[in-house]
C-alpha cells in the first residue's frame, strides 16, 4: 500500500483513538490531574532535606562560651536543643527514648584550655544522624570562629567553607521536581500505551484490526501518537507548575527538554508496546510494568545518586533508560547545561529509543 | 484442478499448539459464490481452521489458497480480499455505529464517497437508520450481529468468513441474518460459516463436518442426507460426530 493510503489509514486510527478516548471516564482525568497533583503534593512530603535535628547537650563547663555554643545551635533553622543534662548516661538516655538524635558533650574546662568537643549522632535514621552531626559541627565551627576573632586569638581551626553550587539552598524540592516529571513519563507514556493495547486484546477488538490488511507500524503509531502528546502536554504542565509554585524554572533551555522528552517518550511507550504484546491479560502486563518501574525508580538514578552504587550496578544503569534522561533533565533544570554539553546522553538515550522501537514493531504479530 | 474456480481451496492443513493437533490435514475446495457450511461440535476445531484461512493464525503444515492467494506466504494478502466476523464480537463499543463502518471502510482502502454510499446502503438494508450515531455499547444483541455482518462485508470482498453468526439469536433475527447471507451470495460473494443450528446447516450449498480436528464429511445436505440414511441436517451431524473421541 502506498505511503498516503496508509497515512489516511493512521487518520482514521487516530480519530478512533481519539474518540474513545474522549468518551473514556478515567484516561483523559488521569492525563490531566496527575501531573499537576503530583507536582503540588509530592515535593511537599517526598523530602529527604533533614529539619528538626533534636541535640541533647551534656555541659560539663557551665562557662559563658559553652553557654553560647548551645545558643547559637538552638538558633540555627535545622538544630533544636532539647535538653540540657548533667551526665552522659542521661544523654545515652535521651537518645534510647527517641528524645535525641545527637549529643554534643562539652567536657570540664573546656573554654579554659579548648580542648577536644564530642558530637555523637543516632544512627539509626542514617541520613539524620550524618546530617545532623554535620549541622552542629557546622554550628560549633561558626561559634568558635566569632568567638576567637572577638578576643583576638589567631584561628587554631580551619575554616571549612562548603558551597553548594547550582542548587545554594541545598533545597531537596530542586532536586525532587525533576524526578516527578521522569516518573509522569514512565508512567503516561508506558504504562497507559501497554494498558491501552492489551484492553484491545480483551475485548477482542484487536483480532478485528489484525484480520484487515491495516500494516502494524501504522496500527502501532496510532497508539503511541496520542500518548506522545500527553507526554508533551504532561512535560509542559510539569514545568509550569514546578515554576509557578516553586520557582523552579530550567536554567538551561526548554527546548532541550523537550528534545529529551520526547526521546524518553519514545522509549517508554516502545517498552509499553513490547510488554502489551507478550500479555494476554492486563493484570500480566501490569505486573511486568512494575517490575520495569521499580528498577527505572530505583536504578536511574532519580533519588539515589548512581555513584554510590555497587560497581555491578553502576553498570547496570547504562542499560537504564532514565538513568540518561534523569542526567539531561537535571543538568538542564539545575546547571543550565545544554544538549552540545549531554550529547552522549542525548545520543545514548536515541539509540535506545530506536532499538526498542524496532523491537515493539517487531514483537507485534497480526499473526499467531 | 484449475485453482481459479475456487474461492478456497486447502491440502492438508494442519495446526498443532504443543502436542495438540488442532486441525488435522484437513483438505477441501469452496467454489465461487458457494455458501459452505464449516460444521463440528465444540473444540472439533472449526475457528482455528478458520483463522489460518484468515491469515490469523500460521499453519503448521499445509498448503492452499485463500481468494487466489497462498495462505503461507501471502496472508496479508489475503486479508484485503475477505472480511471476517468473529465468534466474539469485536467492534468498538465506544464509537458509534457510523463511526465503526467508517474506521473498517477506510483501512480497506474504501474513498469517502465510496464509504457514504455503501454505509447509506447498509444502513437501509439493515434497517438501522436511527442508530447511525448511537454507540454501539448501547445497541441490542441481534443489531450489533448485523453490524458486525454489515461491517465484515462493506468493502465488498471475495469471501467473507462467518463464526458462528447468529449465536445468541432469536429465531427470527437468524432468519433475517440467513436473508442477508444469501443477498450477498447473490451478488458473488463466497460465505464460509461456521454454526451450531443445523436447521442453518441446510440453507449451505454444501456442508463440512469436522470431528476431532479432521474432516468427516462433505457434500449438500440432500447428499449427506441420504448416505447417512437421515431425515433432517441434525440427525446426520448425531451420527457423524458420536465418532468424536476428543472431548469439549
Amino acid at each position: 500500500m502506498s505511503f498516503k493510503s496508509n497515512l489516511r489509514i493512521l487518520g482514521a486510527l487516530l480519530h478512533k483513538e481519539l474518540m474513545l478516548m474522549k468518551r473514556n471516564p478515567i484516561i483523559p482525568k488521569i492525563i490531566f490531574i496527575m501531573p499537576i497533583g503530583v507536582m503540588l503534593l509530592l515535593p511537599l512530603v517526598a523530602t529527604m532535606d533533614v529539619r528538626n535535628v533534636n541535640i541533647t547537650v551534656v555541659d560539663n563547663d557551665r562557662s559563658q562560651l559553652s553557654r553560647r555554643l548551645v545558643a547559637d545551635m538552638d538558633a540555627t533553622a535545622e538544630l533544636k536543643v532539647t535538653d540540657i543534662v548533667g551526665t552522659h548516661s542521661e544523654a545515652v538516655r535521651n537518645v534510647e527514648n527517641g528524645d535525641a538524635d545527637v549529643i554534643l558533650t562539652i567536657p570540664p574546662h573546656w573554654s579554659r584550655d579548648l580542648s577536644q568537643l564530642y558530637v555523637e549522632a543516632n544512627g539509626v535514621n542514617a541520613t539524620k544522624g550524618t546530617l545532623g552531626a554535620q549541622y552542629v559541627s557546622a554550628s560549633l565551627m561558626t561559634t568558635l570562629g566569632k568567638w576567637q576573632t572577638a578576643h583576638g586569638i589567631s584561628m587554631t581551626v580551619p575554616a571549612v567553607t562548603v558551597k553548594n553550587s547550582y542548587n545554594p539552598t541545598l533545597n531537596f524540592r530542586n532536586f525532587m521536581i525533576p524526578a516527578l516529571l521522569i516518573i509522569l513519563l514512565i508512567i503516561i507514556c508506558g504504562f497507559l500505551p501497554a494498558l491501552n493495547l492489551v484492553s484491545e486484546k480483551e475485548s477482542g477488538t484487536i483480532e478485528a484490526m489484525n484480520v484487515t490488511p491495516v500494516g502494524r507500524f501504522t496500527f502501532v503509531l496510532s497508539k503511541l501518537i496520542p500518548f506522545w502528546v500527553a507526554a508533551i502536554f504532561v512535560i509542559t504542565v510539569g514545568m509550569l507548575t514546578g515554576w509557578l509554585v516553586y520557582d523552579l524554572w530550567p536554567e538551561g533551555s526548554v527546548w532541550d527538554i523537550y528534545v529529551a522528552s520526547i526521546l524518553f517518550s519514545l522509549v517508554m511507550s516502545g517498552l509499553g508496546v513490547a510488554i502489551a504484546n507478550r500479555s494476554a491479560t492486563m493484570l500480566q502486563a501490569i505486573f511486568v510494568m512494575f517490575a520495569f518501574i521499580m528498577i527505572f525508580q530505583l536504578m536511574g538514578g532519580l533519588f539515589t545518586p548512581i555513584s554510590s552504587m555497587p560497581q555491578w550496578a553502576q553498570i547496570v544503569t547504562y542499560a537504564v533508560p532514565p538513568r540518561y534522561f534523569n542526567e539531561i533533565i537535571r543538568a538542564i533544570y539545575l546547571k543550565g547545561a545544554s544538549m552540545s554539553d549531554l550529547w552522549t546522553q542525548y545520543v545514548c538515550l536515541a539509540g535506545i529509543a530506536v532499538l526498542i522501537s524496532l523491537f515493539a514493531a517487531w514483537s507485534y504479530k497480526k499473526r499467531a | 484442478m484449475n485453482e481459479d474456480n475456487y474461492a478456497i481451496s486447502v491440502r492438508g492443513l494442519t495446526k498443532r499448539f504443543g502436542s495438540f493437533t488442532a486441525v488435522d490435514h484437513i483438505s477441501f475446495d469452496v467454489g465461487r459464490g458457494e455458501i459452505f457450511g464449516f460444521l463440528g461440535a465444540n473444540g472439533a476445531g472449526k475457528t482455528t481452521a478458520m483463522r489460518m484461512l484468515c491469515g490469523l493464525s500460521r499453519p503448521t503444515a499445509g498448503a492452499g489458497t485463500v481468494a487466489g492467494c497462498d495462505i503461507n506466504t501471502q496472508s496479508e494478502m489475503i486479508k484485503r480480499r475477505i472480511g471476517y466476523m468473529s465468534q466474539k464480537f469485536s467492534l468498538y463499543e465506544g464509537l458509534t455505529v457510523t463511526e465503526n463502518l467508517r474506521l473498517f471502510a477506510t483501512i480497506y482502502g474504501m474513498s469517502d464517497r465510496a464509504i457514504r454510499e455503501q454505509s447509506n446502503r447498509v444502513f437501509s438494508l439493515l434497517d438501522m437508520d436511527n442508530m447511525r450515531d448511537t454507540l454501539v455499547k448501547d445497541i441490542p444483541v441481534g443489531w450489533k450481529q448485523k453490524l458486525a455482518f454489515a461491517s465484515a462485508t462493506i468493502h465488498r470482498p471475495d469471501i467473507v468468513f462467518l463464526d458462528e453468526p447468529t449465536g445468541g439469536v432469536d429465531p427470527v433475527t437468524r432468519r433475517k441474518f440467513w436473508e442477508l447471507i444469501y443477498r450477498v451470495s447473490s451478488e458473488g460473494m463466497t460465505v464460509f460459516v461456521t454454526t451450531h443450528y443445523l436447521d442453518e446447516a441446510e440453507y449451505c450449498n454444501r456442508v463440512s463436518i469436522m470431528v476431532d480436528g479432521r474432516i468427516t464429511a462433505l457434500d449438500t445436505p440432500e447428499a449427506l442426507k441420504s448416505e447417512y440414511h437421515a431425515d433432517t441436517m441434525d440427525q446426520v451431524f448425531r451420527i457423524v460426530a458420536r465418532q468424536a473421541t476428543r472431548g469439549e
